[in-house]
Formats: C-alpha cells, structure tokens, sequence
C-alpha cells in the first residue's frame, strides 16, 4: 500500500482552478520529485499532502499512522520571537537533548543548537529545517524547493544529504524543484506538474516527453547533462535560457 | 489572614499581579504574531459588553468575556479574507468603543462611573472581583500552558503545524479566548483603553534580554509584575490614577532597556 495518495484532486484558489484531476501515490523507500514551472500549483499540491490546503474535488488517502516530515519552502521567524536552533528543534514535540544533536550531525549542521535562527546562514538554516523534520521520525520526507537561495554546490550537497539520510532511515522522499539538472538524477521517478500530471516516469523518460519539452524546451536536456558533469553541450538559444535560469535561482 | 485582604491596598497589589500574570505571556504571543491591534479591538469591544451586563442585569465580567470573544472571533474570521486588516481593526477597535460608550448612556437608573471602566479602578477592587480577577488569570495561564507547544508551533508557520498533525485553526481560537479573558479581567485595574499596553510593553522591554520564547514570557511576567508594584506605589506618592500611572511604569522600563541597549552597543 502507498504511504499516501491522492485521487483526482482538485483546488481552486480564488475562482482560479489551481490542480485539476492530480492522481499520485508514492511508496516507502521512493524518492519522487514534482517538476513544474511557476505557478504550476507545486507548493499547493504538497500543502494538499500536509493537509493545510483542503481539497474541492477528489480526497486524500493515508496510511495509517502516517508520519510525515515537512521542510518548508521558506520559513519568516518574527525577529520578535527568539528562538535558538535547539528550541526551535523540539516544536512541536520536545525532544532530549542527545536526539537533537544527532539529528543536526545526521542533517549536516552539527553543534548549532545554542545559536540563534535568525542569525544562521541560508545553507544552515535549511539544515537545521530538514534536522526539525528528521525527529519527526518521518515515513515520508516532503521537501518544497528546499534549496532556493543556496548556490550550486550549496544546493548539490543539500540533495547527497538527503540522499544519505534516506539510506539511512529508508524513508520516502517527496520534493518539489525546478532545479532540475540536481534533481532528476537522485530521483526514481519525476512527475511534471502543471495544474495537472502532465507525464510522469524516470528521469530519462520525462526529460524526453513531449509534454516536458512543451513547459521546459529542450534547453532542459542540456541542464540535466550539466548535473552529469558533461560540459560539451551546444549553447543554442535554450541553454542559455536555463542558464540564466540558475543564475536566478541561485 | 483574612485580615490581610481588608486592606484595599493589599487588594489592589494581588489584583494587578493576578493581571500580569496573565496579561504578560498572552502579550507575548499578541506581538509574536502581530496582533496588537486585534488586543486593542478586543480591548475595545469590552466596554460595549460592560453596557450590555450592566442593562441586563448580568455580571459585567461575564458580558465583557462575551463581547470580547464574539469581536475577537469576528476580526479572526475576517483575517485572511483579503481584507486590509489594519483598517479592518481600526475600524471595529474605535466602532466598538464609540457603540459602547453610547450604549452605556442609555443606562439611565444606573448610575455607572465610566471613567471606571476606560482607566480601571484598581483601588475599589473588592474580594469578589479579586476571585473573579485571580480565577480568570489561572484559566489563562492554564489555558496557554496546555497548549503552549501546539501554539508556538503555529505561531511559528501554520504549515508546520499541519506537517505535525495540529490545527492551527484551533490554536487561533485557543487565542482568541485566552485574549477575551485577559480583556475582562483587566478592565477593573488598567481599564479598556489601557489593556493593549499590558499586553504589549512587558513583552517588548522582555524581548532583547530572551534567547527562549519561555524566557521571555517569564521576563514579560517579571515586568508586569514590577510595573504593577512600581505604578501603584507611584499613584499613591504622586496622588496620580492607578491605572495610567501602572502602564507609564511599564513604559519607563521599556524606555529604560532602550537607553540600556543603546548605549551598550551604539548604532
């Protein structure tokens, strides 16, 4: 049985018709990622799986005792609010002290629990996210664009650690990325999403789906090669697209 | 001991610290999330509540909590709607009083002191209020205890409550309703105008000296506390109102740690 699935799913935000008819299931051990362009409705499809987004059509299904580790997007922490990384880890279940400091050595970011949130850096701040989800003890890790406003390397680092968290706690993984040159090689399987599942399956055969060219052109092809470290691709018009691409993202 | 609480002054000191206690952590969450203007529409509301307990013969605590509650869930309904909030507020804060203040003059054959319930009146608390003042603030504090982790949590980001199996819904409303009993048991010693700086000034002059939102609360309590023992002292030297001179004790605190902060580490 899956960890969880969604059966026709539709939201509507607005009088806008965000997702319309998304089946999806993922199975424990899978990493999963959700391409997209913007405003494909990603982030609101995750916030459906969380269940901070009610659904107009369709439903949600399950598995019993489901645990799900949520790293958001971006998180504002009111300066207003103090909160030290160790804090901060122990919402919204406390948590002994020993769990806290394997959780941020497992998430990458050991010895941070006395600083402040505010004060760390991007690459750390998100860190210590994944370290929150982790002693959540997740069945599945949900990841919404989990490395925006980290560099390249940054960013590449961030996936290998998840990578390794998965061996070692054999969850699944569900992330959202437009970063897709990281993404689709760490993946087993790649869902493009654009109000709805426009095709989905391994990384391979999305990237040579027609309806992926249709949202992404074939500049994308080139992108995935740049994760392979083959730096021999054409500079057509679309590479330079994705290209500059990264730079935004970056 | 019973003797002790003839003397008003003895009154007038648990009352105010009974009030800070619960006023101080609620301020906490009021300027965590940004909701000092949702106090003071609450805060505001009361005295409308106070007018309708007095007309219909109800007790005024009873009417405030009433008021208080159905204007807070009203504003916590409308939140998120789209709607410019800080109009939003400012409009239903300054209604609710003027309706207030209108309906509290149609009370012809009672003879009420308003001056009473905008500023409060500290030094005519009797036993019954201080039960009522004591028995709301332990509901209050009861009430943020038990859901403290849930409400930090939703505090933080409503999306990682839903992640961990919370409502943040249900926490607002859990809130909500701790803000309405702050709200009414204030009214008797800072009054309905002042209720808003009770929550806010002990959590700001509490904020640069917390690494913990615990901490802060606790020194938010620590202020209050002093505020009260510092404003009722300084009404009683300087024959001042009890209620004013309690908040502008918090104030000159709060002004105190800015000096402080200020000249510790310069711009």
């Amino acid at each position: 049985m899956s960890l969880i699935s969604a059966h026709g799913v539709g939201v509507k935000l607005g009088g806008h018709q965000v997702l319309s008819g998304v089946d999806f299931a993922i199975d424990s051990g899978e990493i999963v990622t959700i391409v997209g362009p913007n405003g494909s409705g990603k982030s609101t499809f995750l916030r459906v799986l969380i269940g901070a987004q009610p659904v107009t059509s369709g439903r949600i299904v399950q598995a019993d005792g489901l645990r799900i580790g949520y790293v958001p997007q971006k998180l504002h922490i009111d300066p207003t609010l103090p909160m030290t990384v160790g804090r901060f880890l122990s919402l919204p279940r406390r948590h002994p002290a020993a769990e806290l400091a394997q959780a941020l050595i497992r998430a990458g970011a050991p010895h941070l629990e006395d600083r402040q949130m505010v004060d760390l850096s991007g690459g750390q701040f998100q860190r210590v996210l994944l370290a929150r989800a982790l002693l959540e003890r997740p069945d599945l890790l949900i990841l919404d664009e989990a490395t925006q406003g980290l560099d390249q390397p940054g960013s590449a680092a961030f996936y290998r650690q998840i990578e390794e968290v998965r061996r070692e706690l054999g969850c699944a993984v569900l992330m959202v990325s437009h970063e897709l040159h990281v993404v689709m090689a760490a993946s087993d399987r790649v869902i493009c999403l654009n109000g709805h599942v426009c095709c989905q399956g391994t990384p391979e055969v999305v990237a040579s789906a027609p309806e992926y060219r249709a949202l992404f052109g074939t500049g994308t092809q080139g992108a995935l090669a740049l994760y392979r470290h083959d730096h021999n691709h054409s500079h057509d018009a679309d590479c330079d697209h994705a290209s500059h691409r990264h730079e935004e993202d970056a | 001991m019973m003797a002790l609480f003839d003397d008003f002054l003895v009154r007038a000191a648990l009352a105010g610290i009974g009030v800070a206690l619960a006023a101080a952590p609620m301020g906490c969450f009021v300027v965590w999330r940004r909701m000092a203007y949702f106090g003071d529409a609450t805060a505001h509301a009361a005295i409308l509540g106070v007018a309708l307990a007095l007309a219909l013969d109800i007790p005024v605590f009873g009417g405030a909590v009433a008021v208080a509650l159905v204007m807070a869930l009203t504003v916590s309904s409308l939140s998120g709607r789209g709607y410019s909030m800080d109009t939003l507020l400012g409009v239903l804060a300054h209604s609710a009083l003027a309706f207030g203040l209108v309906a509290v003059s149609f009370l012809t054959d009672v003879r009420i002191d308003l001056m009473a319930y905008l500023f409060g009146d500290i030094l005519a608390v009797s036993r019954g209020d201080l039960a009522v003042i004591w028995g709301g603030a332990v509901l209050v504090l009861a009430l943020l205890l038990w859901r403290w982790q849930p409400l930090l949590t939703a505090t933080l980001s409503p999306d990682l409550a839903y992640a961990g199996g919370l409502d943040p819904r249900r926490e607002q409303l859990v809130l909500t309703l701790a803000l309405a009993l702050v709200v009414a048991v204030a009214i008797k010693v800072v009054g309905v105008l002042l209720i808003a700086a009770m929550l806010l000034v002990p959590a700001a002059t509490a904020r640069p000296f917390a690494r913990t939102p615990e901490r802060m609360a606790l020194l938010a309590v620590g202020v209050a506390v002093a505020s009260v023992l510092a404003g009722l002292w300084a009404s009683l030297k300087f024959d001042t109102p009890t209620g004013p001179s309690i908040v502008c004790a918090a104030a000159l605190m709060f002004l105190f740690v800015l000096l402080l902060r200020g000249i510790r580490q310069p711009a």
